[in-house]
């Protein structure tokens, strides 16, 4: 550490460990500045539990009015910036208004800590998990630390997962059905399909299947809506005949997909889409929208 | 679109397309020298883009293909190679698949794919099921084409054929066929849409790029047929069903003509026999513009070839009705496609005709059964004039001949005759002559009437003017030949039977007899031969036979005859008449039957009278009479007075006197016949040479008197030889004085001849004397004889 700018810092490190941090899964996330770093791992109703070290800079004393630690789930919209919404605040004091004159350590524990929310990064919105340790002071300003989780839920496999399967079509110019085998994907699935063509009286250059995510932010008037193509994946290349069934299989791993929110605490939504877009040769498009779930399947213990 | 730019744009763009191959090539190898396996799915994506170019002629694209391909080498090696890129096959499987375009991905894949059935980590049926499947996501027929060409050349050695390391378990080899067989079908769906791309302006040049395109759709076949373990059932239940159906079903006609061709190819030709009912009934559902009978004929070749190839499986040629079953298709093409020239019609059966003659030389009733095809066909178009199908109809109607080599099984064809009924006559008589020529070289004798009918029925064009022949463009010598061999002919129709003879000479003649001025000439007289010789048959075995309906009696022969050679006469063609008036004399004097060789004389002296006027003919003719009338000794006194006495007479008439002094002493031997039996009238004899003399004592001063000098002497001497002759013979009224003194006169004539000519001694008349002294010094009986003779 460059100890000239200790001058400047505060009086102390602040550190905030898991008790099970060695073993506990890492995923990358995005920060602010754009970097991504290794942040551990959490899920619903796991016990958050770990140490709060606070250790002075040689030969300086912290004089405090109490040290606590808390956990915060936020909300944060983008288009009301610094202004967060806590959903959940547990907070925990680990100590007593006093001084500290050399390193202490302060287990802390969250047990089985209810966290509805998945982490999420957005256009406009972001949820986050943080723990956040406080070491308040008067005067002086009270010494803050943050560490990051990352909070992801596992979702069962649902209990109805019916096909998606449509005629659509343009009168006398192109009749198509499409097919995807679920309606509910989890997030490494592979979308499998067929595309089957009843008319076809356009000349076509190609036929893409995109992924598109869709959020929406606010209520009301304030809403606001923005929407992301994650994937344009090319399907078919050239015009079929008539009676021409294309084959769909898309593999979801190589996105970098969320699951579907609907509503998370009436603060935003986010929602997926499928987008069969067809091409002609005079690069007019023909699209037909269809939403699919994603959810996130408890992978295997082994992964 | 490529079809509007120039060559030089599409050079251009080839280049372009070459040098992004190679740009990401080189990175591609980079990043494989470093097993950077996300690098070099990166590259060779971006490589395998260069492939989705639409601006390339099918030409062009194929080189730029092959480059792309070429790289595509290096990198299934990668792939193979687990320790370079660290991931199971199977994940590679799913990795190559997020590519976003389809085209590298499905490169790509096939190449991943590839590998993954040789790992064995997987069932190569699955494998191979995916990839077919997955490749109908390239739908641009020139892409597609090549992608799936692409597929079937990596999983080529992949397949579970019967004896290959994938085979097994639960792959069988029909997946192979299987996997086959959708490849091909979707190729050939895509191979056939590029007809419907762009505008009509360029049709010609889209079809001809297809046709370059074809071998990569037919190479599906050819796998087909290779593939190890496609036994006869499942050819029959599976590939052949389904590659047909597909055929039929493309009505596309450049594909479906070069798919047949294929089938026919490359299948084995003992499948085709088993499946042709199916194969058969395919080419009758083909598009009216396909050339069916190219097809049908290759078939009909191969399986003939395959019927000549060993005798052991003509059996199953008769098993599956072969014939039956092709006759019917054949049948149903000319039916249906009313389009198909004649000529084309007639190549088929030509080529039905060549199976048959083959497969079941004696099945005659098929090869009528196709000629009568063949009638109906011809019947219902208006009068053949295309010289291509004229030459396919001779080539039709010669098949028998060449095959049975024996012109008797042709003539039980009752089609035989109404095929040539439709050749117009030019050609007419070329088969003809084909048809003569065959009987010719095989020496083939036809024996009975009702098939010398037949036979004259086919070859009517020689016989007679058939309608509407213009006959000032016949060639001189063609119509020679041909008549000639029409002569030759009649000699090759003969019967032991005397009845059945007769039989058959009633028929050539009702023919020949309707054969006009022309031809007689030619025709009769080997009728009149040939008549002749059943005549000295009859002879020979004693007379006339009573047959059942038609009594061989010589007199009705020489019924027959007379009026034969009276038509002939009346051509007019005397000379050829006499001669063959004086031949039936002749024949009639062999069985004693005098009122006919009298009859036939007095026509012949008719003849001379009326119808000979040249003089040399006269003289010809005279001295034909003459040797006739003198071998003739059925006549009795007066008849032969009566005859011998006009051709002295008509001797004596002649025009010059040379020949009427040979006439004269040609006629002396009518009465001294060297014979026991013979007539022996020294007297006449004597009168006759006598005449001879002073004829030709008038001829020497006549000589004489327009030249100047006297001619040779050749006729004295000639008459010398006469008198020697009667005198050898002997005839007591010439005696060794009369010769004496026909020397001293011979020798007085040369003498005075002398004055202008030199003295070249006569050599007949130096031989005749030097004869004289032969026998003179020989002696004997012969030699007092001649001892009396003073030279």
């Amino acid at each position: 550490m460059n100890y000239l700018l200790g001058a400047f810092k505060p009086a102390c490190n602040v550190s905030i460990t898991f008790s099970d941090g060695k073993n506990r899964k890492q995923v990358p996330m995005k920060k602010e500045n754009g970097q991504t770093a290794l942040v551990p791992l959490f899920h619903s109703q796991d016990t958050i539990s770990g140490k709060v070290c606070i250790d002075p800079y040689q030969g300086k004393k912290v004089e405090h009015n109490g040290v606590k630690v808390e956990l915060l789930g936020q909300i944060e919209m983008y288009f009301d910036r610094g202004n967060f919404y806590d959903f959940t605040s547990l907070v925990r004091e680990l100590d007593v208004p006093g001084e500290i004159y050399e390193r202490k350590t302060y287990p802390f524990e969250f047990p089985t800590v209810e966290m509805p929310y998945e982490t999420y990064n957005g256009v406009n919105v972001r949820l986050r998990y943080v723990l956040k340790v406080t070491v308040t002071r008067g005067y002086s300003g009270s010494i803050l630390e943050y560490q990051e989780l990352v909070v992801r839920n596992y979702a069962p496999l649902p209990d109805i997962n019916n096909s998606i399967k449509m005629e659509v079509g343009i009168e006398d110019c192109l009749h198509i059905e499409f097919e995807y085998n679920k309606s509910k994907y989890h997030l490494k699935d592979v979308i499998l399909g067929k595309i089957y063509f009843l008319l076809v009286r356009i000349k076509m250059k190609n036929m893409d299947l995109e992924i598109r995510r869709r959020e929406s932010t606010g209520a009301g008037a304030n809403t606001h809506v923005e929407t992301e193509t994650l994937a344009k994946f090319e399907l078919m290349d050239g015009t079929p005949v008539r009676g021409e069934s294309i084959p769909v299989r898309l593999f979801l791993a190589p996105y970098d997909l969320t699951p579907t929110h609907r509503n998370i605490n009436n603060k935003y939504s986010v929602k997926y889409y499928l987008n069969l877009v067809l091409v002609d040769e005079e690069d007019r498009r023909y699209f037909k929208q269809q939403e699919i779930t994603l959810y996130r399947l408890k992978e295997d213990t082994s992964s | 679109m490529r079809t509007l730019a120039g060559v030089e744009d599409e050079e251009k763009w080839l280049a372009e397309g070459i040098a992004g191959i190679q740009h990401n090539a080189f990175f591609m190898h980079r990043a494989l020298d470093a097993n950077n396996l996300r690098e070099v799915l990166k590259y060779s994506a971006l490589m395998l883009s260069e492939l989705r170019t639409s601006k390339l002629s099918p030409q062009k694209y194929y080189d730029l293909y092959m480059r792309a391909f070429d790289q595509l080498r290096q990198l299934e090696i990668f792939f193979k190679d687990e320790s370079r890129h660290g991931l199971p096959v199977v994940d590679l499987y799913e990795l190559v698949q997020h590519a976003g375009n389809i085209l590298p991905r499905m490169y790509l894949l096939c190449t991943v794919g590839s590998v993954y059935i040789k790992s064995k980590q997987a069932p190569s049926k699955d494998v191979l099921k995916d990839l077919v499947e997955m490749c109908r996501g390239v739908q641009h027929p020139i892409r597609g084409l090549f992608l799936r060409s692409y597929l079937a050349q990596v999983s080529r050695d992949k397949l579970p054929e019967i004896g290959s390391d994938y085979e097994g378990d639960a792959n069988t080899v029909i997946d192979a066929v299987e996997f086959v067989l959708q490849n091909f079908t979707e190729m050939n769906k895509l191979w056939v849409r590029i007809q419907h791309q762009g505008p009509g302006t360029v049709r010609e040049k889209q079809e001809k790029e297809r046709n370059e395109l074809r071998d990569l759709v037919g190479k599906n076949l050819h796998v087909l047929g290779q593939i190890e373990g496609v036994d006869l059932e499942m050819y029959k239940e599976t590939v052949l069903p389904r590659v047909l159906e597909q055929v039929v079903n493309c009505k596309d006609k450049l594909a479906q003509y070069y798919l047949m061709e294929c089938i026919i190819q490359v299948f084995p030709d003992e499948y085709h026999l088993q499946t042709l009912e199916a194969l058969l009934a395919a080419c009758t559902q083909l598009m009216p513009t396909v050339d069916t009978k190219i097809v049908l004929t290759q078939l009909m070749d191969r399986l003939s070839n395959y019927a000549a190839s060993s005798p052991d499986v003509l059996h199953e040629f008769l098993q599956v009705e072969a014939f039956a079953k092709l006759s019917n298709a054949i049948g149903k093409v000319i039916d249906t496609q009313l389009e198909m020239p004649i000529v084309g019609a007639m190549t088929l059966f030509v080529s039905l005709l060549t199976f048959t003659l083959r497969v079941h030389p004696d099945r005659l009733d098929y090869v009528d059964q196709v000629l009568g095809a063949c009638v109906v066909k011809l019947s219902s178009v208006p009068k053949l004039e295309d010289a291509r199908a004229m030459k396919q109809v001779v080539a039709l109607l010669s098949a028998p001949l060449e095959k049975y080599s024996d012109i008797v099984t042709a003539l039980t064809l009752s089609n035989y005759p109404r095929v040539m009924d439709h050749l117009d006559d030019g050609t007419n008589k070329v088969m003809a002559m084909l048809i003569i020529q065959s009987i010719m070289k095989n020496d083939s004798c036809i024996s009975t009437a009702d098939k010398v009918e037949v036979l004259f029925e086919l070859i009517k064009g020689l016989i007679k003017d058939l309608d509407g022949t213009n006959v000032e463009e016949l060639d001189e010598e063609d119509f020679q030949e041909e008549q000639n061999s029409v002569a030759r002919l009649i000699h090759m129709l003969d019967n032991e039977e005397p009845e059945e003879m007769l039989k058959i000479i009633y028929v050539v003649r009702k023919h020949l007899m309707t054969g006009g001025p022309q031809r007689l000439p030619f025709t009769v007289p080997p009728l009149v031969f040939s008549a002749v010789r059943l005549v000295r048959q009859l002879e020979a075995q004693g007379g006339d036979i009573a047959g059942e309906d038609v009594p061989a009696t010589l007199r009705k022969i020489f019924q027959i005859l007379n009026q034969t050679i009276e038509a002939l006469s009346s051509v007019p063609c005397p000379e050829l008449a006499l001669r063959l008036y004086l031949q039936c004399a002749e024949a009639a004097s062999d069985c004693d039957l005098e009122p006919v060789a009298y009859e036939f004389f007095t026509q012949a002296f008719i003849l001379y009278e009326e119808e000979i006027a040249d003089s040399k003919a006269q003289v010809t003719a005279i001295h034909l009479i003459v040797g006739t009338l003198q071998r003739i000794n059925v006549f009795g006194v007066e008849n032969r007075d009566t005859l011998t006495h006009k051709a002295t007479g008509y001797s004596a008439r002649l025009l010059k006197k040379p020949d009427q002094c040979r006439a004269v002493y040609a006629c002396s031997h009518l009465f001294w016949v060297d014979d026991p039996e013979g007539i022996k009238d020294g007297e006449r004899v004597l009168l006759c040479l006598r005449r001879a003399l002073r004829i030709a004592n008038a001829a020497q001063q006549m000589v004489n008197a327009t030249r100047g000098s006297s001619g040779p002497v050749t006729l004295f001497v000639e008459i010398l030889n006469k008198y020697l002759y009667f005198f050898e013979k002997g005839n007591p009224h010439i005696t060794p004085s009369d010769i004496q003194s026909l020397i001293e006169l011979i020798n007085t004539e040369m003498l005075s001849d002398n004055g202008n000519t030199t003295i070249h001694s006569d050599p007949f008349f130096s031989s005749t004397l030097r004869y004289i002294r032969f026998q003179k010094q020989k002696g004997g009986l012969m030699g007092e004889k001649y001892d009396l003779i003073k030279l």
